[in-house]
Protein backbone atom coordinates (compact mmCIF):
# COMPACT_ATOMS: atom_id res chain seq x y z
CA UNK A 1 0.00 0.00 0.00
CA UNK A 2 2.44 2.71 1.18
CA UNK A 3 5.98 2.46 -0.16
CA UNK A 4 8.84 4.65 1.08
CA UNK A 5 12.22 4.45 -0.68
CA UNK A 6 15.31 6.46 0.13
CA UNK A 7 13.36 9.14 2.00
CA UNK A 8 15.63 11.90 3.32
CA UNK A 9 14.97 15.15 5.12
CA UNK A 10 16.98 17.30 7.51
CA UNK A 11 18.26 14.97 10.28
CA UNK A 12 16.42 12.03 8.75
CA UNK A 13 17.14 9.08 6.53
CA UNK A 14 17.61 7.48 4.18
CA UNK A 15 14.49 5.55 5.16
CA UNK A 16 12.96 2.57 3.35
CA UNK A 17 9.76 0.97 4.52
CA UNK A 18 6.56 -0.54 3.27
CA UNK A 19 3.19 -0.57 4.93
CA UNK A 20 0.72 -3.19 3.80
CA UNK A 21 -3.07 -3.21 3.58
CA UNK A 22 -4.68 -3.73 6.97
CA UNK A 23 -1.36 -3.38 8.71
CA UNK A 24 -0.48 -1.50 11.89
CA UNK A 25 3.22 -0.74 11.97
CA UNK A 26 4.55 0.67 15.22
CA UNK A 27 7.59 2.92 15.30
CA UNK A 28 9.54 3.21 18.53
CA UNK A 29 12.61 5.15 19.49
CA UNK A 30 14.01 7.62 22.00
CA UNK A 31 13.08 11.33 21.93
CA UNK A 32 14.78 13.12 19.07
CA UNK A 33 15.25 9.89 17.11
CA UNK A 34 13.31 11.28 14.15
CA UNK A 35 9.91 9.61 14.63
CA UNK A 36 7.92 12.77 14.06
CA UNK A 37 10.31 13.92 11.33
CA UNK A 38 9.60 10.69 9.45
CA UNK A 39 5.84 11.16 9.68
CA UNK A 40 6.16 14.81 8.61
CA UNK A 41 8.33 13.81 5.65
CA UNK A 42 5.86 11.14 4.50
CA UNK A 43 3.04 13.71 4.76
CA UNK A 44 5.26 16.06 2.69
CA UNK A 45 5.11 18.72 5.38
CA UNK A 46 8.88 19.36 5.41
CA UNK A 47 11.20 19.54 2.40
CA UNK A 48 12.34 15.99 1.61
CA UNK A 49 13.72 13.77 -1.14
CA UNK A 50 13.03 10.20 -2.07
CA UNK A 51 10.16 8.17 -3.46
CA UNK A 52 6.89 7.81 -1.60
CA UNK A 53 3.96 6.05 -3.26
CA UNK A 54 0.47 4.96 -2.33
CA UNK A 55 -0.93 1.92 -4.18
CA UNK A 56 1.65 2.49 -6.91
CA UNK A 57 0.81 6.20 -7.37
CA UNK A 58 3.85 8.41 -6.80
CA UNK A 59 3.33 11.21 -4.31
CA UNK A 60 4.90 13.72 -6.69
CA UNK A 61 2.18 13.12 -9.29
CA UNK A 62 -0.47 14.35 -6.86
CA UNK A 63 -0.98 17.90 -5.56
CA UNK A 64 0.11 18.00 -1.91
CA UNK A 65 -3.42 18.69 -0.54
CA UNK A 66 -4.77 15.59 -2.36
CA UNK A 67 -1.88 13.51 -1.00
CA UNK A 68 -2.52 14.66 2.56
CA UNK A 69 -6.20 13.79 2.32
CA UNK A 70 -5.19 10.21 1.46
CA UNK A 71 -2.27 9.93 3.84
CA UNK A 72 -3.44 11.66 7.00
CA UNK A 73 -0.87 12.74 9.57
CA UNK A 74 -2.03 13.43 13.10
CA UNK A 75 0.65 15.39 15.01
CA UNK A 76 1.14 14.81 18.72
CA UNK A 77 -0.05 18.35 19.38
CA UNK A 78 -3.08 19.33 17.36
CA UNK A 79 -3.71 22.75 15.84
CA UNK A 80 -6.96 24.71 15.99
CA UNK A 81 -7.73 27.81 13.97
CA UNK A 82 -11.32 28.78 14.82
CA UNK A 83 -13.08 29.54 18.11
CA UNK A 84 -15.60 26.70 18.15
CA UNK A 85 -14.85 22.99 17.81
CA UNK A 86 -17.56 22.39 15.20
CA UNK A 87 -15.99 24.94 12.84
CA UNK A 88 -13.09 22.54 12.38
CA UNK A 89 -15.32 19.81 10.97
CA UNK A 90 -16.85 19.56 7.52
CA UNK A 91 -19.93 17.75 8.83
CA UNK A 92 -20.09 18.08 12.61
CA UNK A 93 -23.27 16.04 12.94
CA UNK A 94 -21.80 13.09 11.06
CA UNK A 95 -18.80 13.18 13.41
CA UNK A 96 -20.83 12.88 16.63
CA UNK A 97 -20.96 9.04 16.82
CA UNK A 98 -17.16 8.88 16.55
CA UNK A 99 -16.77 11.58 19.19
CA UNK A 100 -18.95 9.51 21.55
CA UNK A 101 -17.04 6.32 20.72
CA UNK A 102 -13.83 7.99 21.90
CA UNK A 103 -15.37 8.65 25.31
CA UNK A 104 -16.28 12.31 24.77
CA UNK A 105 -19.75 13.79 25.14
CA UNK A 106 -21.38 14.25 21.73
CA UNK A 107 -21.91 17.93 22.46
CA UNK A 108 -18.12 18.40 22.71
CA UNK A 109 -18.45 19.60 19.12
CA UNK A 110 -20.44 22.59 20.37
CA UNK A 111 -17.77 23.65 22.86
CA UNK A 112 -15.26 26.42 22.40
CA UNK A 113 -11.72 25.29 21.65
CA UNK A 114 -10.44 27.28 24.62
CA UNK A 115 -12.06 24.94 27.14
CA UNK A 116 -10.65 21.69 25.64
CA UNK A 117 -8.04 19.75 27.59
CA UNK A 118 -5.01 18.35 25.79
CA UNK A 119 -6.53 14.86 25.82
CA UNK A 120 -9.84 16.12 24.44
CA UNK A 121 -8.03 17.97 21.69
CA UNK A 122 -6.06 14.86 20.82
CA UNK A 123 -9.20 12.74 20.42
CA UNK A 124 -11.15 15.40 18.53
CA UNK A 125 -8.21 15.86 16.16
CA UNK A 126 -8.32 12.11 15.43
CA UNK A 127 -12.03 12.35 14.59
CA UNK A 128 -11.29 15.38 12.41
CA UNK A 129 -8.56 13.52 10.51
CA UNK A 130 -10.86 10.51 9.93
CA UNK A 131 -13.47 12.78 8.32
CA UNK A 132 -11.28 12.87 5.20
CA UNK A 133 -11.57 9.07 4.88
CA UNK A 134 -7.81 8.63 4.42
CA UNK A 135 -6.21 5.42 3.16
CA UNK A 136 -3.23 5.64 5.51
CA UNK A 137 -3.06 7.07 9.03
CA UNK A 138 0.20 8.44 10.40
CA UNK A 139 -0.42 8.75 14.13
CA UNK A 140 2.08 10.52 16.38
CA UNK A 141 1.59 9.32 19.97
CA UNK A 142 -2.21 9.47 19.76
CA UNK A 143 -2.73 8.39 23.40
CA UNK A 144 0.09 10.31 25.11
CA UNK A 145 -2.23 12.66 27.01
CA UNK A 146 -5.00 10.14 27.78
CA UNK A 147 -6.05 8.17 30.84
CA UNK A 148 -6.14 4.35 30.40
CA UNK A 149 -9.86 4.29 29.63
CA UNK A 150 -9.67 6.92 26.93
CA UNK A 151 -6.48 5.34 25.55
CA UNK A 152 -8.32 2.01 25.23
CA UNK A 153 -11.10 3.75 23.27
CA UNK A 154 -8.53 5.27 20.89
CA UNK A 155 -6.79 1.91 20.48
CA UNK A 156 -10.15 0.33 19.61
CA UNK A 157 -10.71 3.05 17.03
CA UNK A 158 -7.29 2.36 15.51
CA UNK A 159 -8.06 -1.36 15.27
CA UNK A 160 -11.39 -0.55 13.64
CA UNK A 161 -9.63 1.56 11.03
CA UNK A 162 -7.25 -1.31 10.30
CA UNK A 163 -10.18 -3.74 10.00
CA UNK A 164 -11.81 -1.36 7.53
CA UNK A 165 -8.81 -1.72 5.25
CA UNK A 166 -6.62 1.20 6.26
CA UNK A 167 -2.94 1.05 7.02
CA UNK A 168 -1.60 2.70 10.17
CA UNK A 169 1.89 3.91 11.02
CA UNK A 170 1.88 4.46 14.76
CA UNK A 171 4.57 6.31 16.68
CA UNK A 172 4.49 5.30 20.32
CA UNK A 173 6.71 5.45 23.38
CA UNK A 174 4.73 2.68 25.00
CA UNK A 175 6.16 -0.80 24.31
CA UNK A 176 3.04 -2.49 25.66
CA UNK A 177 0.84 -0.43 23.35
CA UNK A 178 2.99 -1.45 20.41
CA UNK A 179 2.63 -5.09 21.42
CA UNK A 180 -1.13 -4.76 21.83
CA UNK A 181 -1.78 -3.03 18.53
CA UNK A 182 0.97 -3.54 16.00
CA UNK A 183 1.56 -6.29 13.47
CA UNK A 184 5.21 -5.23 13.28
CA UNK A 185 7.38 -2.82 15.25
CA UNK A 186 10.34 -0.91 13.84
CA UNK A 187 12.94 0.88 15.90
CA UNK A 188 14.32 4.27 14.87
CA UNK A 189 17.42 5.99 16.19
CA UNK A 190 19.39 9.01 14.97
CA UNK A 191 17.09 9.42 11.99
CA UNK A 192 17.46 5.87 10.66
CA UNK A 193 15.46 2.70 11.02
CA UNK A 194 17.43 0.18 12.99
CA UNK A 195 15.48 -2.94 12.20
CA UNK A 196 12.59 -4.89 13.58
CA UNK A 197 12.04 -4.57 17.29
CA UNK A 198 10.04 -7.76 17.69
CA UNK A 199 6.36 -8.12 16.94
CA UNK B 1 -3.46 83.85 -2.38
CA UNK B 2 -5.28 85.49 0.46
CA UNK B 3 -2.24 86.86 2.27
CA UNK B 4 1.45 87.49 1.84
CA UNK B 5 3.97 84.83 2.77
CA UNK B 6 5.92 86.05 5.80
CA UNK B 7 9.62 85.15 5.59
CA UNK B 8 11.33 84.13 8.82
CA UNK B 9 14.76 85.27 9.88
CA UNK B 10 17.21 82.87 11.58
CA UNK B 11 16.82 85.06 14.63
CA UNK B 12 13.06 84.23 14.75
CA UNK B 13 13.88 80.54 14.59
CA UNK B 14 16.45 80.82 17.35
CA UNK B 15 13.95 82.62 19.60
CA UNK B 16 11.44 79.81 19.02
CA UNK B 17 14.03 77.40 20.40
CA UNK B 18 14.02 79.35 23.68
CA UNK B 19 11.02 77.36 24.96
CA UNK B 20 12.94 74.16 24.38
CA UNK B 21 15.97 75.55 26.19
CA UNK B 22 13.79 76.47 29.17
CA UNK B 23 12.49 72.92 29.18
CA UNK B 24 15.97 71.47 29.03
CA UNK B 25 17.01 73.73 31.90
CA UNK B 26 14.04 72.55 33.98
CA UNK B 27 14.95 68.97 33.21
CA UNK B 28 18.50 69.47 34.48
CA UNK B 29 17.21 71.25 37.58
CA UNK B 30 14.61 68.50 38.35
CA UNK B 31 17.11 65.78 37.35
CA UNK B 32 14.67 64.20 34.91
CA UNK B 33 17.56 63.01 32.77
CA UNK B 34 15.81 64.30 29.65
CA UNK B 35 17.85 67.45 29.15
CA UNK B 36 20.60 65.70 27.24
CA UNK B 37 18.19 63.75 25.06
CA UNK B 38 16.16 66.88 24.31
CA UNK B 39 19.24 68.86 23.39
CA UNK B 40 20.72 66.13 21.19
CA UNK B 41 17.41 65.52 19.41
CA UNK B 42 16.93 69.25 18.82
CA UNK B 43 20.52 69.63 17.56
CA UNK B 44 20.07 66.66 15.21
CA UNK B 45 16.87 68.17 13.87
CA UNK B 46 18.58 71.53 13.24
CA UNK B 47 21.51 69.96 11.38
CA UNK B 48 19.39 67.49 9.38
CA UNK B 49 16.86 70.10 8.30
CA UNK B 50 19.50 72.72 7.43
CA UNK B 51 21.32 70.17 5.31
CA UNK B 52 18.15 68.94 3.57
CA UNK B 53 17.16 72.57 2.98
CA UNK B 54 20.51 73.23 1.26
CA UNK B 55 20.28 69.97 -0.68
CA UNK B 56 16.73 70.65 -1.86
CA UNK B 57 17.65 74.22 -2.86
CA UNK B 58 20.51 72.88 -4.97
CA UNK B 59 18.36 70.16 -6.56
CA UNK B 60 15.55 72.62 -7.28
CA UNK B 61 17.98 75.17 -8.82
CA UNK B 62 19.69 72.59 -11.03
CA UNK B 63 16.33 71.13 -12.13
CA UNK B 64 17.92 68.02 -13.62
CA UNK B 65 15.77 64.92 -14.16
CA UNK B 66 18.75 62.65 -13.39
CA UNK B 67 19.55 64.41 -10.14
CA UNK B 68 15.88 64.27 -9.13
CA UNK B 69 15.77 60.55 -9.91
CA UNK B 70 19.02 60.05 -7.97
CA UNK B 71 17.60 61.75 -4.87
CA UNK B 72 14.46 59.61 -5.23
CA UNK B 73 16.60 56.47 -5.40
CA UNK B 74 18.53 57.50 -2.31
CA UNK B 75 15.22 57.97 -0.49
CA UNK B 76 14.16 54.47 -1.56
CA UNK B 77 17.46 53.15 -0.25
CA UNK B 78 17.00 54.72 3.20
CA UNK B 79 13.37 53.55 3.34
CA UNK B 80 14.36 49.99 2.40
CA UNK B 81 16.94 49.89 5.15
CA UNK B 82 14.33 51.13 7.57
CA UNK B 83 11.84 48.38 6.56
CA UNK B 84 14.61 45.82 7.03
CA UNK B 85 15.60 47.19 10.43
CA UNK B 86 12.03 47.24 11.73
CA UNK B 87 11.45 43.47 11.23
CA UNK B 88 11.87 41.33 14.31
CA UNK B 89 12.04 38.13 12.24
CA UNK B 90 12.98 38.93 8.67
CA UNK B 91 13.36 36.72 5.63
CA UNK B 92 16.78 35.17 5.20
CA UNK B 93 19.26 36.51 2.67
CA UNK B 94 18.52 39.16 0.07
CA UNK B 95 14.77 38.57 0.44
CA UNK B 96 14.89 40.45 3.74
CA UNK B 97 15.73 43.66 1.83
CA UNK B 98 14.32 43.00 -1.57
CA UNK B 99 10.74 42.04 -0.84
CA UNK B 100 9.72 44.90 1.48
CA UNK B 101 11.89 47.45 -0.31
CA UNK B 102 10.79 46.34 -3.77
CA UNK B 103 7.08 46.37 -2.93
CA UNK B 104 7.35 49.79 -1.32
CA UNK B 105 9.47 51.31 -4.11
CA UNK B 106 7.23 49.91 -6.85
CA UNK B 107 4.01 51.15 -5.25
CA UNK B 108 5.38 54.59 -4.33
CA UNK B 109 6.99 55.14 -7.75
CA UNK B 110 3.89 54.05 -9.66
CA UNK B 111 1.65 56.34 -7.62
CA UNK B 112 3.95 59.39 -7.74
CA UNK B 113 4.46 59.09 -11.50
CA UNK B 114 0.73 58.75 -12.18
CA UNK B 115 -0.06 61.51 -9.67
CA UNK B 116 2.45 63.97 -11.16
CA UNK B 117 1.94 63.18 -14.82
CA UNK B 118 -1.86 63.07 -14.88
CA UNK B 119 -3.19 64.92 -11.82
CA UNK B 120 -0.89 67.66 -10.54
CA UNK B 121 0.81 68.15 -13.93
CA UNK B 122 3.69 70.50 -13.16
CA UNK B 123 5.86 71.37 -16.17
CA UNK B 124 7.99 69.30 -16.61
CA UNK B 125 6.12 66.55 -14.76
CA UNK B 126 9.18 65.58 -12.66
CA UNK B 127 9.75 69.13 -11.35
CA UNK B 128 11.69 68.39 -8.13
CA UNK B 129 9.80 71.02 -6.09
CA UNK B 130 6.68 68.84 -6.47
CA UNK B 131 8.15 65.40 -7.00
CA UNK B 132 10.52 65.09 -4.04
CA UNK B 133 8.37 66.31 -1.12
CA UNK B 134 5.38 64.31 -2.36
CA UNK B 135 7.53 61.22 -2.94
CA UNK B 136 8.85 61.57 0.60
CA UNK B 137 5.36 61.67 2.09
CA UNK B 138 4.18 58.71 0.02
CA UNK B 139 7.30 56.65 0.71
CA UNK B 140 7.23 57.42 4.44
CA UNK B 141 3.67 56.16 4.82
CA UNK B 142 4.25 53.11 2.61
CA UNK B 143 7.31 52.33 4.74
CA UNK B 144 5.25 52.28 7.94
CA UNK B 145 2.56 50.10 6.38
CA UNK B 146 4.92 47.60 4.74
CA UNK B 147 7.06 47.10 7.82
CA UNK B 148 4.01 46.63 10.08
CA UNK B 149 2.43 44.21 7.61
CA UNK B 150 5.56 42.08 7.22
CA UNK B 151 6.29 42.08 10.94
CA UNK B 152 2.73 40.99 11.79
CA UNK B 153 2.86 38.27 9.14
CA UNK B 154 6.06 36.63 10.37
CA UNK B 155 5.16 36.93 14.06
CA UNK B 156 1.64 35.56 13.55
CA UNK B 157 2.74 32.70 11.29
CA UNK B 158 5.29 31.72 13.89
CA UNK B 159 2.71 31.78 16.68
CA UNK B 160 -0.05 30.09 14.65
CA UNK B 161 2.21 27.51 13.08
CA UNK B 162 0.29 24.52 14.44
CA UNK B 163 -3.06 25.91 13.33
CA UNK B 164 -1.75 26.58 9.82
CA UNK B 165 -0.21 23.13 9.53
CA UNK B 166 -3.38 21.49 10.87
CA UNK B 167 -5.26 22.98 7.94
CA UNK B 168 -2.59 21.94 5.45
CA UNK B 169 -2.80 18.40 6.85
CA UNK B 170 -6.54 18.31 6.26
CA UNK B 171 -5.97 19.12 2.59
CA UNK B 172 -6.12 22.93 2.54
CA UNK B 173 -3.98 24.75 -0.02
CA UNK B 174 -1.30 27.11 1.29
CA UNK B 175 -3.43 30.16 0.45
CA UNK B 176 -6.45 28.74 2.29
CA UNK B 177 -4.39 27.75 5.31
CA UNK B 178 -2.75 31.16 5.75
CA UNK B 179 -5.81 33.25 4.86
CA UNK B 180 -6.63 34.41 8.42
CA UNK B 181 -2.97 35.24 9.09
CA UNK B 182 -2.68 37.07 5.76
CA UNK B 183 -5.79 39.06 6.51
CA UNK B 184 -4.44 40.08 9.91
CA UNK B 185 -1.11 41.18 8.40
CA UNK B 186 -2.84 43.22 5.68
CA UNK B 187 -5.11 44.87 8.20
CA UNK B 188 -2.22 45.76 10.49
CA UNK B 189 -0.27 47.26 7.57
CA UNK B 190 -3.18 49.43 6.45
CA UNK B 191 -4.42 50.46 9.90
CA UNK B 192 -2.17 53.57 10.29
CA UNK B 193 -3.30 55.11 7.00
CA UNK B 194 -6.96 54.23 7.69
CA UNK B 195 -6.67 55.89 11.10
CA UNK B 196 -4.90 58.89 9.59
CA UNK B 197 -7.68 59.36 7.03
CA UNK B 198 -10.39 59.01 9.67
CA UNK B 199 -8.79 61.44 12.13
CA UNK B 200 -7.49 64.04 9.69
CA UNK B 201 -9.13 67.45 9.94
CA UNK B 202 -10.90 66.52 13.20
CA UNK B 203 -8.05 65.68 15.51
CA UNK B 204 -5.26 67.46 13.67
CA UNK B 205 -4.65 69.48 10.53
CA UNK B 206 -2.20 67.70 8.26
CA UNK B 207 1.26 69.24 8.11
CA UNK B 208 1.22 69.94 4.40
CA UNK B 209 -2.14 71.65 4.54
CA UNK B 210 -1.07 73.73 7.52
CA UNK B 211 2.06 74.72 5.61
CA UNK B 212 0.08 75.80 2.58
CA UNK B 213 -2.40 77.78 4.68
CA UNK B 214 0.42 79.53 6.54
CA UNK B 215 2.06 80.43 3.22
CA UNK B 216 -1.16 82.13 2.15
CA UNK B 217 -3.06 79.51 0.13
CA UNK B 218 -6.87 79.55 0.48
CA UNK B 219 -7.94 76.83 2.94
CA UNK B 220 -10.33 75.32 0.37
CA UNK B 221 -7.45 75.05 -2.14
CA UNK B 222 -5.19 73.59 0.53
CA UNK B 223 -7.89 71.01 1.35
CA UNK B 224 -8.08 69.89 -2.28
CA UNK B 225 -4.32 69.38 -2.35
CA UNK B 226 -4.40 67.55 0.93
CA UNK B 227 -7.19 65.23 -0.25
CA UNK B 228 -5.28 64.42 -3.41
CA UNK B 229 -2.14 63.67 -1.42
CA UNK B 230 -3.99 61.52 1.11
CA UNK B 231 -5.53 59.48 -1.73
CA UNK B 232 -2.11 59.01 -3.32
CA UNK B 233 -0.58 58.05 0.02
CA UNK B 234 -3.38 55.61 0.86
CA UNK B 235 -3.22 54.08 -2.62
CA UNK B 236 0.53 53.58 -2.49
CA UNK B 237 0.42 52.20 1.05
CA UNK B 238 -2.36 49.73 0.25
CA UNK B 239 -0.61 48.54 -2.90
CA UNK B 240 2.78 48.27 -1.18
CA UNK B 241 1.36 46.37 1.80
CA UNK B 242 -0.55 43.99 -0.48
CA UNK B 243 2.48 43.24 -2.65
CA UNK B 244 4.84 42.80 0.31
CA UNK B 245 2.51 40.60 2.38
CA UNK B 246 1.42 38.37 -0.52
CA UNK B 247 5.03 38.10 -1.67
CA UNK B 248 6.11 37.10 1.84
CA UNK B 249 3.29 34.53 2.09
CA UNK B 250 4.50 33.05 -1.17
CA UNK B 251 8.07 32.97 0.09
CA UNK B 252 7.08 31.44 3.45
CA UNK B 253 5.20 28.59 1.79
CA UNK B 254 6.16 26.46 -1.19
CA UNK B 255 4.67 24.67 -4.20
CA UNK B 256 4.09 21.53 -2.17
CA UNK B 257 1.89 23.60 0.16
CA UNK B 258 4.29 23.53 3.09
CA UNK B 259 4.90 26.22 5.68
CA UNK B 260 8.54 27.30 5.30
CA UNK B 261 9.41 29.14 8.49
CA UNK B 262 12.97 27.90 7.95
CA UNK B 263 13.20 30.80 5.48
CA UNK B 264 12.93 33.28 8.36
CA UNK B 265 15.97 34.33 10.33
CA UNK B 266 16.03 33.40 14.00
CA UNK B 267 14.82 36.07 16.40
CA UNK B 268 17.53 38.51 17.37
CA UNK B 269 18.57 38.06 21.01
Amino acid sequence: MLTVEGLRAANLGPIDLTLGDREILALRGPSGAGKSLLLRAIADLDPNEGRVALDGTDRDTLPAPAWRRRVAYLPAESGWWADRVAEHFQEPDAARPRVRALGLPADALDWSVARLSTGEKQRLALVRALEQDPRVLLLDEPTSALDPEAAAAVEAAIREQRDNGRAVLLVTHDRKQAERLADRTLAIAKGRLSGEAGS
Amino acid sequence: MSGAYLALSYWDVALAALFLLVNAGLSFWLQLGLGRQLTVAAARMVVQLLLIGLLLKTVFDLASPWLTAGVGLAMIGFATREVWARQERRLKGAWGFALGGGAMAFAATLVIVVGLATLIQPDPWWTPRFALPLFGMILGNALTGVSLGLDTLSATLDRERRAVEAQLLLGATRWQAVRPVTRRALRSGMMPIINAMAATGVVSLPGMMTGQIVSGVEPTEAVKYQLLIMFLIAGATALGVLLAVLGAVRRLTDRRHRLRLDRLRATQP
